[in-house]
């Protein structure tokens, strides 16, 4: 063969090896002479990580409405690299069950990162993602905060043999019908949500209820709108009418005003976002909750909450029922350190979406020192049914079958009396995991197959 | 039959913030031939004029308060308002509450400020220019005064409720012989449909009987002949522009306690407002207000959930297919002038 | 040569030479060095740059030709790319039927459309083209979602019938685009002492694909059916007046302006099998107004140029962050550094809306005539020295 030599430097592959170039380890390539596809590649699989670093890829929105949610899961990123590389007070490596991590970064290489803008369109996210595997030698990319997003970034690092470490993404999709192998979500899912939410409302609000849904007109909708009509009704909830609402509304006054007329007396609002705090506050300004129906006093449940969503309704979440994948007000020991950390760095206490950002880069970290190697498919066999505790919901397994996070559920209510502008939630619940677990098969999650990991190159 | 006065109501109300912005964007637009794409910006500098007095007033100072903690477990700082320190708890907290009815004073002279220095510094050289210029630069103008509002209040939407005075809502019902709670309406919405009904009297009054409104009309009909008759016509338009910010700033303000505020409204208008002068018909007031009117109404009826059933998906098109529909029926929209805009 | 005149050559022929060489002028700085960050040369980006040319020289046809401004052009890059990826879902991996289909598929959504705007002039035309690409977006994101993924996008899957074709390869894998065994994102590197260039497949393909279009454009520009349309934006009513009917002329160059962009949406595809919603949103159609403008509008290069401008701004300046700045003047002191870094922070990452928003005032401010205008300019004052020093000209307009 007497190319072998230049083979280090070329491959026949859909990603570059730009690490080893950025390390520096090309001293004295020199002039190569380009040899077309020569036949097999060096690496095992796609960005392999030679030198003394590995690169990651943070993708988050920092334009659009979700940028304050970007921005906070980029600090949370920020922080995790930090603790990693043996930096700071090591946050959740100390209370995590698994100790593989050493704070050497991974497998003893540098953690480094580059950041991109998915601005939560699915194709800015791709070209984003493709551009931290083409050109930086990202070996997982991680982030986001909307499911359109997140499945679009999870279908493309299938294809590329990268690992996608999802982050705020709540629609069952993700990990049902648009599961792929190379992908793993840590947040909770609509389904989750209907089945935690489901017990607390009949407490609260009994099981004689009518209930009207609102409905975002897009696939989170759909199935968010899906998992809480079934698990109401299953305790004996009537559904009224549910009434699919544009993304693109703004004022929903239309859609709220009829909701009296149709003798519901609770509403449901399956909004995320920007959709979420203008429905949420239209309806309370309609006083839809000064109003007594069929006896009962009107109620709003809002199935998906977010503290910094909750800020922009304002104090219109006084009361108001929802789940929630983490908050900072936990008091187990993971939680504690993860708040202590991110606090102290940044002076505030972390969002949902910076908690799961941070998980799951821990949570890649340890698979990949577990593993003791960067392969994807590696990283998917120690990731598979991979049982942990200590990182803020109690025990947690992610399950082999579509790579969900089976774990407590969090059913929090608007507070009455907030201290503090992030003082917005007060849990009211802790649904144990076997109440939100279902079988892969499940309906909800029908279609669709998890094919087999991919490791590029 | 309750359902459908409350979707007149409803449509009423939506469509007077679509009558009160576009009222703004034609007088830039439809009149002085301006295709300005800031106006969505100014409707939102508008809205964070409110935001920016309630930060104002609820300027504080740091108290600690050591029988509680914060979330990291030291001694929790409140802060305190140097309005209370002022006017004591109570009457603080009142001028704290009606922060958006007092941000219209502020923001009329800001707004104005705004609108005058724009046409000053940027769009009077525009005037000549192709209509496509005109897109590039508003439009980069719109970016930039977005990014800087981003920049300094952040992304999320804030939270700006209106006077308890005006919380909760009327039953309509109840007044003309209907059950109770078949009809309601917030307080709020009232006093905007109100308030809209108001300055579009306002700005037509001017237009109308003033002689600075003649000019100006007679200046768009024909600007040549009436700059010939030594009438300094620049002067006049700058006045205009900076009106119809006001306008635009006037609606944003009284729009945040129906919806908390957020840099991107002003997009999320833009292509409605275009839309709603455009079906009015180009150069023709009259014509924004009532495209504003009908377009609120239709889409409230579009929304109602029996015609959602009957056609899925028309409450997402309703806009446009009226908007077609009227234009290929009627050339030039509702009420436009022949020659404006049209090549 | 090809028909063209001298100047269209050498216009073609620079296009192409930029085209075949884009790999070495977008990768300047070597790797690992602070100024990497600025490389563009990726097979993402430059596959970007090539597509969304194409659709710039697709939209200046009718804009920079008819003076037709429309909207709503993003409705048929869209239709394109959902046509594309049903093409590979149910008949094959390979890009030629997917792409035919894609142009076909917009080219009969634009007559319609056409046939409808196009009864309407100025403003009222540009709100009905709106109107139309508005609606599909909301269907295409909502109830149209059985056929076009909504909120996700339509992708492929591992059960796609796929007729000629295996609907998953050996491993278990989704197979992906190519082209008679070449796969798109093949790739060969070459490493120069610290450069590295990348040579994709796909980009090849679509550089290919636009150069045929950008002569497809010229021969436009300069036939008869262009003066034609020349005509119709100087002045329609005295054209009508002549007897005329403007309409064919018009619906014509409004179908083929949509075909480019359909072409544009099936590459996309091609290059990457996802299509999404958002594509047909009027933000969409408004980047590739904004792209022709701040190119030059009605100029033949302007709109390649608008549209690469943009394009680096979106994935290259939005990839800053502030690590990257502590890096870029660590030599500094402190101080100095962190006021520095303050100072460039609010313009870049998340901060690249308020550059691009800036760069379009400025150019249009300074340069009426959009970035080509600014080359002209260029050009002249190379020139305007050049004749002081001897008499040779020859240097080339960098466009019409």
């Amino acid at each position: 063969m007497p190319f072998t030599k230049w083979e280090d430097f070329m491959s026949k592959s859909d990603v570059t090896r730009r690490g080893v170039l950025r390390t520096g380890a090309v001293a004295g390539a020199g002039l190569a002479v380009p040899t077309l596809f020569t036949a097999s590649s060096a690496a095992a699989f796609t960005n392999e990580p030679t030198g003394s670093s590995v690169t990651l890829g943070f993708n988050v929105p920092q334009t659009g409405p979700y940028a304050d949610e970007g921005a906070d899961e980029l600090r949370a990123y920020e922080l995790a690299v930090e603790h990693l590389n043996g930096g700071g007070d090591g946050g959740m490596m100390t209370t995590f069950s698994s100790k593989a991590l050493q704070g050497n970064g991974i497998l003893g290489k540098k953690v480094e990162y580059v950041t991109g803008d998915t601005q939560t369109k699915s194709d800015a996210a791709r070209a984003s993602a493709k551009s931290m595997i083409e050109k930086d030698g990202a070996v997982m990319i991680t982030g986001g905060s909307s499911s359109g997003v997140a499945v679009a970034v999870q279908a493309l690092c299938q294809e590329a043999g990268i690992i996608f470490m999802a982050g705020l993404t709540h629609s069952n999709d993700t990990t049902g019908k648009d599961k792929r192998a190379n992908g793993f979500r840590h947040f909770f899912n609509s389904y989750m949500s209907g089945a935690a939410l489901a017990p607390v409302l009949k407490n609260a609000y009994g099981t004689d209820r009518k209930a009207y849904h609102l409905t975002a007109d897009y696939n989170w909708g759909y199935t968010t709108e899906e998992a809480v009509k079934s698990s109401t009704e299953a305790m004996g909830w009537e559904t009224v009418n549910t009434v699919l609402t544009p993304l693109t509304q703004t004022d929903f006054s239309s859609y709220i005003a009829p909701v009296l007329q149709s003798g519901a007396d609770v509403l449901v609002l399956n909004h995320y976002g920007g959709n979420m705090v203008n429905s949420l506050t239209n309806a309370v300004q309609f006083g839809l909750r000064d109003k007594q129906v069929n006896g009962k006093n009107f109620e709003i449940v809002v199935p998906l909450y977010s503290r910094l969503m909750a800020k922009g309704a304002g104090a219109n979440v006084k009361g108001i029922f929802g789940s929630t994948n983490w908050h900072w007000s936990l008091q187990d020991e993971g939680s504690k350190a993860f708040v202590r950390s991110f606090g102290t760095k940044y002076g505030f206490p972390p969002s949902q979406a910076a908690h799961t950002c941070y998980v799951q880069a821990l949570l890649y970290a340890d698979a990949v020192e577990r593993a003791g190697s960067f392969n994807p498919c590696a990283v998917d066999e120690a990731l598979a049914d991979f049982e942990f505790d200590g990182m803020g919901n109690g025990p947690t397994l992610y399950r082999a079958e579509d790579h969900q996070c089976f774990k407590d559920v969090l059913v929090v209510k608007g507070k009455e009396n907030p201290s503090s502008e992030f003082d917005l939630l007060e849990i009211v619940e802790v649904t144990p995991v076997e109440q939100v677990t279902y079988a892969p098969d499940h309906p909800q999650f029908a279609g669709g197959a998890l094919g087999t990991c991919n490791p590029g190159a | 039959m309750e359902a459908i006065i409350l979707q007149i109501l409803n449509g009423l109300d939506k469509g007077s913030a679509y009558a009160l912005i576009a009222l703004g964007l034609t007088l830039i637009f439809g009149t002085l031939g301006v295709v300005n794409f800031a106006h969505g910006a100014l409707f939102m500098i508008g809205a964070f004029c409110a935001v920016t007095l309630s930060r104002i007033l609820t300027l504080s100072h740091e108290v600690i308060d050591p029988t509680r903690v914060d979330f990291l477990g030291n001694p929790l700082k409140v802060d305190v308002p140097y309005l209370y320190d002022w006017f004591g708890v109570e009457t603080g907290d009142m001028i704290i509450d009606w922060a958006v009815p007092l941000s219209i004073l502020f923001a009329i002279p800001v707004m104005i400020g705004i609108g005058v220095i724009m046409e000053r510094g940027l769009i009077k050289h525009f005037y000549k220019r192709p209509h496509a210029d005109q897109i590039l630069v508003t439009f980069g103008l719109a970016i930039v005064l977005q990014e800087i509002i981003k920049y300094f209040y952040g992304a999320n939407p804030i939270p700006t409720p209106a006077p308890d005075a005006f919380v909760g809502s009327f039953d309509f019902g109840v007044l003309i012989g209907f059950e109770a709670n078949q009809i309601i309406y917030p307080y709020w919405r009232l006093v905007y449909f109100a308030f809209a009904c108001l300055v579009i009297g306002a700005v037509f009054a001017f237009l109308q009987f003033t002689t600075f409104g003649m000019v100006v009309r007679a200046g768009m009909a024909d600007r040549e002949t009436v700059g010939l008759l030594g009438i300094n016509i620049d002067k006049r338009f700058t006045i205009m522009f900076g009106l119809a910010a006001a306008v635009a700033g006037l609606a944003g303000v009284m729009y945040t306690p129906i919806n908390s505020p957020n840099y991107h409204m002003g997009m999320d208008f833009l292509v409605l407002s275009f839309v709603v002068v455009v079906v009015g018909g180009m150069g023709s007031l009259p014509g924004a207000v009532l495209a504003g009117f009908l377009l609120g109404i239709l889409e409230s009826f579009a929304s109602m959930a029996q015609v959602i059933d009957l056609i899925p998906g028309i409450n997402q098109v309703i806009i446009y297919l009226v908007a077609i529909i009227i234009l290929l029926t009627r050339p030039r929209g509702l009420m436009g002038r022949k020659g404006v805009m049209e090549d | 040569m090809f028909g063209l005149n001298k100047k269209d050559t050498t216009l073609l022929i620079i296009v192409a030479a930029l085209c075949a060489f884009a790999p070495f002028l977008l990768n300047p700085f070597p790797e690992g060095s602070d100024m990497a960050q600025f490389n563009a040369g990726y097979p993402d980006l430059m596959q970007r740059f090539v597509i969304f040319g194409i659709f710039a020289i697709g939209f200046n046809i009718l804009f920079g030709l008819t003076g037709y401004l429309s909207f709503g052009h993003a409705a048929f890059l869209g239709v394109g790319s959902y046509a594309a990826v049903w093409m590979f879902k149910l008949l094959s991996m390979n890009i030629i039927p997917a792409i035919i289909l894609a142009v076909v598929v917009s080219g009969l959504f634009a007559l319609l459309i056409g046939f409808i705007s196009l009864r309407r002039s100025g403003i009222y035309f540009s709100i009905l083209t709106l109107a139309f690409a508005q609606m599909s977006f909301a269907l295409a994101y909502s109830v149209l979602t059985p056929i076009t993924g909504g909120e996700t996008g339509l992708q492929l899957a591992l059960d796609d019938p796929r007729i000629l074709g295996i609907s998953q390869t050996a491993q278990g894998n989704i197979p992906v685009p190519g082209l008679f065994g070449m796969e798109m994102r093949d790739s060969f590197e070459w490493a120069v002492g610290s450069w590295l260039f990348t040579f994709n497949f796909g980009y090849y393909i679509c550089a290919l694909i636009m150069l045929i279009s950008f002569y497809v454009s010229i021969r436009i520009f300069r036939s008869p059916f262009g003066m034609m349309l020349r005509a119709i934006k100087s002045n329609q009513q005295r054209l009508n007046y002549t007897g005329l009917n403007s309409r064919p002329y018009t619906l014509a160059a409004f179908v083929i302006s949509g075909m480019y962009a359909g072409l544009a949406g099936g590459l996309m595809a091609s290059m990457d099998p996802l299509a999404g919603a958002e594509r047909m949103f009027w933000t969409a159609s408004g980047e590739v107004v904004l792209m022709t403008i701040l190119g030059g509008a009605g100029t033949l290069i302007g709109p390649i140029l608008g549209a690469g401008m943009i394009k680096y701004m979106e994935n290259i300046i939005s990839k800053i962050n502030e690590t990257i700045l502590h890096e870029w003047f660590y030599w500094m002191p402190d101080g100095i550094e962190d006021l520095l870094v303050a100072m460039v922070y609010p313009f870049i990452g998340k901060g690249w809306h308020l550059t691009l928003g800036i760069i379009f005032m400025l150019v249009v401010i300074f340069l009426p005539g959009g970035l080509v205008e600014g080359g002209q300019r260029i050009a002249n004052l190379f020139r305007r020295r050049k004749a002081k020093k001897d008499d040779t000209k020859g240097t080339t307009e960098p466009a019409e």
